[in-house]
């Protein structure tokens, strides 16, 4: 079939300046994306497609009796209907580390809104109306809600049978992973505190509510495979799942990237790709799916809400002996990531801070809740939530201020984590603590203006609810420390394909990986190191797919470092071979090609010394030199399933925040006025956008701070506002200022010194509001988000 | 039915519109006009944005046959639409015509020559731009307000923008591409 409108191409961009790594440079596809030609997997179009349309679970947990589709298939339009008795193999399920997902329910739904069948017709309101005629007839079971309902002695099991990887170690079936983490001899140390602060922390269930919904065109092709043009964070990842569930060889499943409006997790699971591809290989159409913001709810996985149990001891001169803490993660009806989840809340439950006789425990249930998966920071971001709390609580008791408690505990280079991994490069979480506090205070009642109370500058905005009556301002620290890169011994590896050659007269470049560009700006900063390292100004982007090696996961904060790594890998083994023509050429003109160290720089061959030796124009002349390379980053360890112990980690990365909050106490309603942060990111390679990295992840913290919430019916496990209306995400109205002071302490075991951006300042955004919210309220708040029931006492629970 | 509009100053005609079609169906998906986005269809999130007879509306909450004979600006003609605004208020003229002639400039796979209105290029040069799908809608409504406002506040800027949701910027490089835009047109005058 002809290609479908909205196909990407190459985006060729060239720079005025150097334009390498360390300059500002503008996105490659940013002049397409304020145009609004810039082709998102909503957008994609393709002569004579159907729509595809899913059916979903009305019921979160309940035997299917019977599916009905006569009326659905009889429907004017209706090209196809599938259940589960189609699917063409023996492979039903899929899912990133455990395949417990059914493509299509089969003999039991275990969540609110899990596919059941799936429609394509010649309109989406067609398929719509046709998917509401199947009729299934589910008998409903009792719903498992919690961990006490989970583990109960007669509790159903979510997953009968497991024979999972998890499986035999875990202590009841309907726990997915469970990894304690053991070090020193808490029992001993817990003797020399003066000082024991305990807390039970709750963690509300976010969703990542990226902008671009779950979308995709599956094009059948004539040698009876598949193209797929999709939104997701890791196209091989996905390949490896769709594939057997079609029957297709790898190959014959072609998968190129469309643009993605955002992602932050919700995209590292599949959700509409087998069904569109299923759809269309059943009709031999191109099938479009496009979930609405309704669907979208229940189409990816969200944020693992927790309880946290936490205990601290410290010494009266305020110096942290020990910790014990419990993590319980609900990862909801199937696996997706849970098992790491869990990895990371153990082993970063500590925070950052040197506490050398620990007792941990984390684990994520299965339940009839919906799933819970990737999310920006995940698992980190809660136990950050929990052990911030903590050293608020541990400094109160022992009159000290909480930022000089902080930094008395902090971690540095050298310290050793509880894995017992050591932490070998910079650290610097006392610095960040004072860096963000040494910033200027916003003006105090900034809401006056000569014309009185600026209504927008206070809480209520323009409902008009205070002109600053029992407006109380309140200010909060908090500092996290998040993993970079795939942990506990993943082969992390990302392939680059790079290419040198003359067009127009001028040397360019081509990038060409995989990598899901989700926004972080990926694009921006290969298009960069290749101007860095092969010394020419326009660079070509090829377009993400399959053709080319995996890049990995657009997660876990890891891409400029391992994606960035392999470009830069490639872009030097390609340098190599271009010196090799170079040598042979024109060697024999100048001794230096032999003696010197030679560096491509402005369209030239030239020595360490600056001397230029040829035109890569004329050292290239026809040739065109191309490489195509995996690259790893240092090797990590499994944790001890038993201890924790084991170098689990790449990188640690580190963000403080400053909250500046005030707070309508009659009304319960809070303004957060300011968020600072300071960040380390070893080496900002585009300073604009690790600024963006940071007030956007800022801002992700604080919508969990005080709106977003996913509400789940603990009677029957139905979400109940699965909309924009309902799930609140911040406003401009909403977010504050975010002054950034951004440090840059190389770490060099990475690519150029660099630490991944993307996650850290999700962690202490939420801490720091929730902290500023107690200094003004005086109230203890151990959950998030806070509410303005939880902020008046009037709320009917959890007050 | 049939549905006859102008879009982006030429006129536009949609046949088989199924009564319950929105605009931002028909622009999207029978006019080849998908710059106007999709990201909760509820008008919610703003990402649909478009000028109806000059009124920022969402598009996603206007009926298909509501636009009957009306003028509709989106995304894509944003650039020839401030263009021709500022021509009209130096009275440059003729600026009708153009507009009816109006299809887009540059090559349309990179953007490279592409006119770009004020905004829009204050967008990509203040890095407001991430994954981009809140940007068409946000565009659209950036530049009403600087319309109507040429010198807005911060408090402005965040009221008149308060409808459409980003998720990944934290907004303040869109405070930054505004203030930035709202500066080069005072500069231009």
């Amino acid at each position: 079939m002809s290609s479908p409108n909205g196909t990407p191409t190459k985006i060729t961009q060239g720079s005025q300046t150097k334009g390498g790594i360390g300059e500002s440079t503008l996105r490659p596809d940013g002049t397409l994306k304020v145009t609004g030609e810039f082709a998102y997997s909503s957008d994609m179009w393709h002569e004579d497609m159907l729509w595809g349309q899913i059916l979903r679970s009305t019921v979160a947990h309940a035997e299917i009796v019977s599916i009905d589709t006569s009326e659905a298939l009889a429907t004017p339009g209706v090209y196809a209907v599938l259940t589960y008795d189609d699917l063409p193999t023996d492979v039903k399920n899929y899912g990133l580390e455990i395949q417990d997902t059914p493509v299509l329910a089969h003999g039991k739904v275990r969540h609110h809104g899990e596919p059941v069948a799936v429609v394509a017709a010649d309109h989406p309101e067609t398929a719509r109306r046709a998917a509401a005629k199947i009729k299934v007839d589910y008998r409903e079971l009792p719903v498992i809600t919690d961990e006490a309902s989970a583990t109960a002695p007669d509790a159903i099991l979510v997953h009968e049978n497991r024979d999972d990887h998890h499986a035999g170690h875990v202590p009841h079936p309907n726990i997915v992973h469970r990894q304690p983490i053991v070090r020193g001899d808490v029992a001993q140390a817990r003797k020399r505190a003066d000082v024991i602060v305990e807390g039970e922390y709750t963690f509300g269930m976010q969703d990542q509510a990226f902008l671009g919904p779950e979308s995709g065109l599956a094009v059948p092709e004539e040698d009876g495979g598949v193209h797929l043009y999709i939104a997701t964070q890791w196209l091989h990842s996905d390949l490896r799942q769709i594939a057997p569930v079609l029957g297709l060889p790898e190959d014959k499943v072609r998968m190129t990237l469309s643009g993605v409006g955002g992602a932050f997790g919700g995209r590292e699971d599949l959700s509409m790709q087998i069904h569109a591809c299923l759809l269309a290989l059943r009709t031999g159409k191109p099938v479009k799916i496009v979930y609405n913001r309704f669907e979208s709810f229940f189409g990816h996985v969200h944020r693992h809400p927790a309880k946290l149990y936490y205990e601290h001891g410290a010494t009266r001169d305020g110096k942290l002996t020990h910790m014990k803490c419990r993590i319980v993660l609900d990862g909801g009806a199937y696996a997706s990531a849970s098992p790491a989840v869990v990895g990371n809340a153990s082993s970063l439950s500590v925070g950052p801070y040197v506490i050398d006789d620990v007792d941990i425990e984390a684990i994520a249930l299965y339940t009839n809740n919906p799933p819970c998966g990737a999310m920006r920071g995940f698992g980190a971001v809660q136990a950050c939530f929990a052990y911030e709390a903590q050293m608020d609580k541990l400094a109160r008791e022992l009159g000290m201020d909480p930022v000089d408690f902080r930094q008395l505990n902090a971690m540095e280079q050298g310290t050793i984590m509880p894995t017992g991994q050591p932490v070998d490069s910079p650290a610097p979480v006392a610095e960040l603590l004072r860096r963000v506090k040494a910033m200027p205070m916003p003006p105090e009642r900034q809401w006056e203006s000569s014309e009185g109370a600026d209504l927008r500058e206070l809480p209520g905005g323009l409902s008009n609810t205070t002109h600053g009556e029992g407006v109380v301002r309140g200010v909060g620290y908090a500092v996290g420390i998040k993993n970079v890169g795939f942990s506990e011994g993943f082969d992390d590896y990302s392939t680059a394909k790079v290419r040198m050659e003359v067009v127009g007269g001028e040397p360019v470049v081509t990038v060409h990986t995989a990598m899901a560009e989700v926004g972080q700006g990926g694009v921006t900063v290969h298009a960069q190191i290749a101007r860095t390292e092969l010394g020419v100004t326009q660079v070509t982007i090829h377009p993400a797919n399959t053709q080319v090696g995996s890049a990995g996961s657009t997660s876990a904060s890891r891409q400029t470092y391992v994606t960035g790594g392999a470009v830069k890998n490639a872009c030097e083994l390609v340098r190599e071979k271009v010196l090799e023509i170079g040598r042979r050429k024109f060697g024999t003109y100048h001794p230096a090609w032999d003696t010197a160290e030679l560096l491509l720089e402005g369209g030239k061959v030239v020595t360490d010394g600056g001397e230029v030796l040829a035109d890569l124009v004329d050292v290239l002349g026809e040739d065109a030199v191309e490489v195509e390379e995996e690259w790893r980053h240092r090797p990590t360890e499994p944790f001890d399933l038993r201890t924790g112990q084991g170098n689990g980690h790449v990188q640690y990365s580190f963000a403080a925040h400053r909250a500046v909050v005030e707070v309508d106490t009659e009304l319960g309603l809070v303004k957060v006025i300011e968020l600072a942060c300071a960040q380390d990111v070893g080496k900002a390679l585009n300073p604009l956008s690790v600024l963006g990295q940071i007030q956007g992840g800022t801002t992700q913290g604080l919508g969990v701070a005080v709106m977003e919430e996913i509400i789940v019916d603990p009677k029957t496990a139905k979400v109940k506002n699965p909309s924009f209306t309902d799930y609140l995400i911040p406003t401009i109205l909403d977010t504050p200022t975010i002054p950034v002071d951004v440090l840059e302490l190389a770490d060099d075991h990475a690519p150029y010194g660099l630490r991944g951006v993307g996650e850290a300042p999700t962690l202490s955004s939420t801490p720091a509001v929730l902290a500023a919210i107690r200094n003004a309220t005086g109230l203890e708040l151990n959950r998030t988000p806070v509410r303005p029931e939880h902020l008046t006492g009037t709320s009917l629970s959890e007050a | 039915m049939r549905v006859n509009f102008t879009v982006n100053g030429r006129p536009q005609e949609a046949d088989d519109v199924w009564e319950g079609e929105s605009l931002l169906y028909v622009l999207r998906e029978r006019l080849g006009l998908p710059g106007s986005k999709n990201a909760c269809e509820q008008g919610e999130c703003g990402s649909c944005t478009v000028r109806l007879d000059g009124v920022p509306v969402c598009s996603c909450l206007v009926a298909a046959g509501q636009v009957e004979g009306r003028e509709v600006v989106t995304v894509e003609g944003l650039a020839d639409y401030a263009k021709q605004r500022s021509c009209a208020s130096d009275a440059c003229g003729t600026s009708l015509q153009n507009a009816q002639q109006w299809q887009a400039k540059g090559d349309s796979q990179t953007g490279e020559g592409t006119e770009l209105s004020p905004v829009q290029q204050a967008f990509i040069d203040a890095g407001a731009v991430q994954c981009g799908f809140c940007t068409p809608g946000l565009l659209v409504a950036a530049d009403e307000m600087l319309e109507r406002n040429p010198t807005p506040t911060d408090a402005d800027i965040r009221e008149a923008l308060s409808g459409n949701l980003c998720r990944c910027t934290g907004y303040e490089k869109i405070m930054d591409a505004v203030r930035l835009a709202a500066a080069r047109q005072g500069e231009a005058v």
